[in-house]
């Protein structure tokens, strides 16, 4: 146990540890940062937390929580001590990513015109056709150059050995890349010595590598597009984010309201009259984009866009029907997409997944549901989920109901050992399972900056690092 | 800008003025309470409701008033629900506000919210005028030095004139019909001075007039006096400027209806003369210019906000 000052009460676990390779002993890139962390007054750290507390507060960097009313704004719990990668790690994650990204959108593109994965059984058709994100009304439609996902964020958890491994892919509408920018900007005004000594790579080019991005979409002729982000509103839980976006990139940022489809043309209507709109980065969800096409209560969406995107005169990122990646029961078989598509084998591995409506697996899910977490398959945020070895007996047998009436809306993973990192909780360092979630873009080209958000499950044991369940988040500081 | 953004700022500039002009008549309505005897206090506070269009349910109290006016969240007219929806439009704007603009208006809203009636009670002045007056003046002064001066910088002040003409005009023509009016009625000086402090006036006036208080000289200078930013005529110059901008800013012939719209009624204050409307009828005059000011905003909506599609294709 590493019995120096800001450490005593840290615990060393059977999961991997990100800042100590044992009792006492950093890992070589960490030695700066635990030194200096030992020379820091007592209080110090402290200090300088109220100091980052305060600067997301004043600049309203916050987030909307569902189901209260007013003062419903919060501060996204920041964690003072960054999250070092090496050159190596992230090389490793950077051409992991990109080829998971490649093969995602080779996937879609494939099973909206020619289906030969579906023909040559290595993915079931049936479980293509019953997700519930596949969208009939992509079929046929040719996307601008065939991206699908222009702009994904990967889940990634490090294993006990050391090995980073894909947990989710969020191919709709990824959301915290905000954070990672907010998070980097406080960190340089809280660490600004630390941060030089270190050589960290930079991540400010974010806001300028999504319009590059967005450009890229640009439907044929329209040599100087104009872009918009669609954002639900100023109810959304990620609203500022949406404008904070808009903001960096020098775009309007437009609600449904704005926007206008007329001949299939979508205009926005401005003071100075309609203008045309040519790309879409749309924050709103599929179902809620386009009342004519899809759910006809929506108010958020635009009428007729689905139209004008079919018919090419404007470009969406994401595309529509793009959730039936992200399945998590279509994720299983990603490394079976990459070696169909690419024939590569995967860099990044996946996690164990069991199906459940494969009878066999499900037999083994039901008889171990205390030591497996089951999660279902279309859902995000960490909402209808069960983690085995945290759970009680009335909501294991809750869902052993729910699993047996509906196999398909749910798999199973082992529990994993995420990493853990440490934290500054209370006064005291503490460690904490983390994840990752590095942003990727793909538009000419695929481009990831060399960073991302580094999730934390704040409560002592906890495995849930989702920030509508209590998570908070790190910088990550990649490496030269 | 986006037609929704118009929209928004429009409003931020009304709602603020609409709350600074609530909380100014309720200052000096508590103020001059102390002078006066209860039936004219009585008969002030009526009015005050007559000039808001706003009616109190139930026994007119005092303290029941004031508190219907100031935090009842289920008041459209009350302080808490002006300055509230100001910032409500403002949330929605926020990349295009300076970030500055935006703390102000959140750190008014915060002490509004966090201000019990029993503390406001204690020293209505030290909520009405340096909470709520003094934040809103400066949320002013901060959108006049950090937000460029182009078309975000003109919807709000569009937003905000417009509703100092009309409410002025309000105030003017509700007044005048209850006191009668009559030129050189010195009988209810208290209730006439209070009419010139509603509008932030007594000092200017003072510094034209004298101390020699006369109803005639008072709707001269808040109907036309050219260089008071309380007057009528000064908002409405600051209204046809205002549209002026927004109009070159959007180019095309779309703006020139409203643009002669404001035109006709700066001119109509520009060379009103008080001894001819007073002869011809205060009220009667009073009425056109709040009907001009009302197809100014409709033709406003229509030109740069709500306007058919079909119209719009460019």
């Amino acid at each position: 146990m590493p019995d120096v000052a800001p450490f005593r009460q840290y615990q060393l676990e059977t999961a991997y540890d990100e800042l100590f390779l044992g009792p006492n002993t950093p890992r070589p890139h960490y030695r700066l940062l635990s030194e200096r962390l030992r020379e820091l007054p007592p209080d110090e750290l402290a200090r300088r937390q109220q100091a980052a507390d305060l600067a997301f507060l004043n600049q309203g960097i916050t987030f909307t929580v569902y189901g209260r009313d007013e003062g419903t704004e919060r501060i996204f719990p920041y964690d003072l001590l960054p999250r070092l990668l090496t050159a190596k790690e992230w090389d490793t994650i950077e051409r992991g990513l990109a080829q998971r990204v490649t093969a995602l959108n080779l996937f879609l593109r494939d099973i909206y015109h020619e289906e030969t994965i579906l023909k040559a059984g290595v993915v079931p058709r049936e479980l293509v056709y019953s997700c519930r994100h596949f969208s009939r009304q992509m079929r046929g439609v040719s996307v601008p150059r065939d991206r699908y996902v222009s702009i994904v964020g990967t889940d990634l958890i490090r294993l006990p050995s050391g090995q980073f491994a894909v947990l989710e892919d969020n191919l709709r509408v990824p959301s915290g890349v905000s954070y990672m920018l907010a998070n980097r900007l406080v960190m340089k005004r809280v660490f600004p010595q630390l941060f030089s000594s270190y050589g960290v790579r930079s991540i400010d080019h974010y806001g300028q590598a999504l319009l590059a991005t967005l450009r890229s979409l640009a439907p044929q002729g329209r040599s100087d597009p104009t872009i918009v982000l669609l954002t639900p509103g100023v109810f959304n839980s990620a609203y500022y984010e949406h404008t904070f976006l808009a903001r960096q990139m020098g775009v309007e940022l437009v609600e449904g309201r704005d926007l206008i489809v007329h001949d299939n043309v979508v205009y926005m209507r401005t003071t100075a009259g309609l203008r045309r709109v040519d790309v879409i980065y749309r924050r709103v969800d599929d179902e809620f984009i386009d009342p004519l096409a899809f759910r006809p209560d929506s108010v958020l969406g635009v009428a007729g866009l689905l139209n004008a995107y079919r018919a090419g005169n404007v470009a969406l990122a994401n595309a529509l029907g793009t959730g039936v990646a992200d399945d998590k029961a279509i994720y299983a078989y990603v490394p079976a997409m990459i070696k169909f598509y690419l024939d590569e084998d995967p860099i990044l591995p996946n996690v164990e997944t069991f199906l459940l409506s494969d009878d066999r697996q499900r037999q083994h899910v039901l008889n171990n549901l205390d030591s497996l977490v089951v999660k279902a398959v279309g859902e995000s945020g960490g909402y209808d989920m069960l983690i085995g070895p945290h759970s009680t007996i009335e909501q294991r047998s809750q869902f052993r109901d729910r699993i047996i009436a509906n196999p398909r809306n749910y798999i199973a993973q082992p529990t994993l050992a995420l990493s853990k990192a440490p934290c500054f909780i209370d006064g005291k360092l503490e460690s904490r399972h983390v994840d990752l979630r590095p942003y990727i873009l793909f538009g000419d080209q695929i481009s990831i900056v060399p960073g991302g958000l580094t999730r934390v499950a704040l409560r002592r044991g906890s495995l849930v690092v989702n920030s509508s369940q209590g998570g908070g988040s790190k910088d990550t500081w990649v490496l030269y | 800008m986006l037609s929704r953004v118009a929209d928004s700022l429009y409003w931020i500039g009304r709602y603020l003025e609409r709350t600074e002009h609530t909380a100014r008549l309720l200052d000096v309505n508590l103020s001059l309470m102390l002078d006066q005897t209860p039936a004219a206090a009585e008969r002030r506070w009526e009015r005050m409701q007559t000039y808001l269009a706003w009616n109190y349910e139930g026994i007119p109290q005092t303290y029941a008033l004031v508190q219907a006016l100031t935090f009842d969240v289920s008041n459209a007219s009350s302080l808490v629900s002006g300055i509230g929806a100001a910032r409500e439009n403002a949330r929605q704007v926020r990349e295009q506000i300076s970030s500055e603009m935006w703390e102000q208006l959140n750190r008014v809203y915060l002490q509004v919210k966090r201000t019990t009636m029993d503390q406001m009670w204690q020293e209505p002045h030290e909520f009405l005028h340096n909470v709520l007056k003094e934040g809103i003046h400066l949320f002013q002064g901060i959108t006049t030095a950090t937000l460029s001066h182009g078309e975000c910088w003109h919807w709000l002040r569009l937003g905000q004139f417009m509703e100092r003409a009309m409410a002025t005009a309000i105030l003017l023509d509700v007044h005048f019909a209850e006191t009668g009016g009559t030129p050189d009625d010195q009988t209810n000086y208290l209730d006439w001075v209070g009419l010139l402090k509603s509008c932030t006036s007594f000092e200017a006036y003072c510094n034209v007039y004298t101390a020699d208080i006369r109803p005639e000289r008072i709707a001269e200078f808040l109907l036309l006096n050219a260089e008071s930013p309380r007057s009528v005529r000064f908002a409405a110059d600051q209204v046809a400027a205002s549209i002026q901008a927004i109009a070159s800013n959007t180019l095309g012939r779309r703006g020139d209806r409203v643009k002669r719209l404001a035109g006709r009624l700066q001119a109509s204050l520009d060379y009103g003369q008080v001894d001819e409307i007073m002869a011809d009828g205060l009220s009667g005059y009073l009425a056109t210019i709040q009907q001009q000011c009302q197809q100014i905003h409709t033709n406003v909506y229509q030109t740069f906000i709500s306007y058919p599609v079909e119209t719009a294709l460019v």
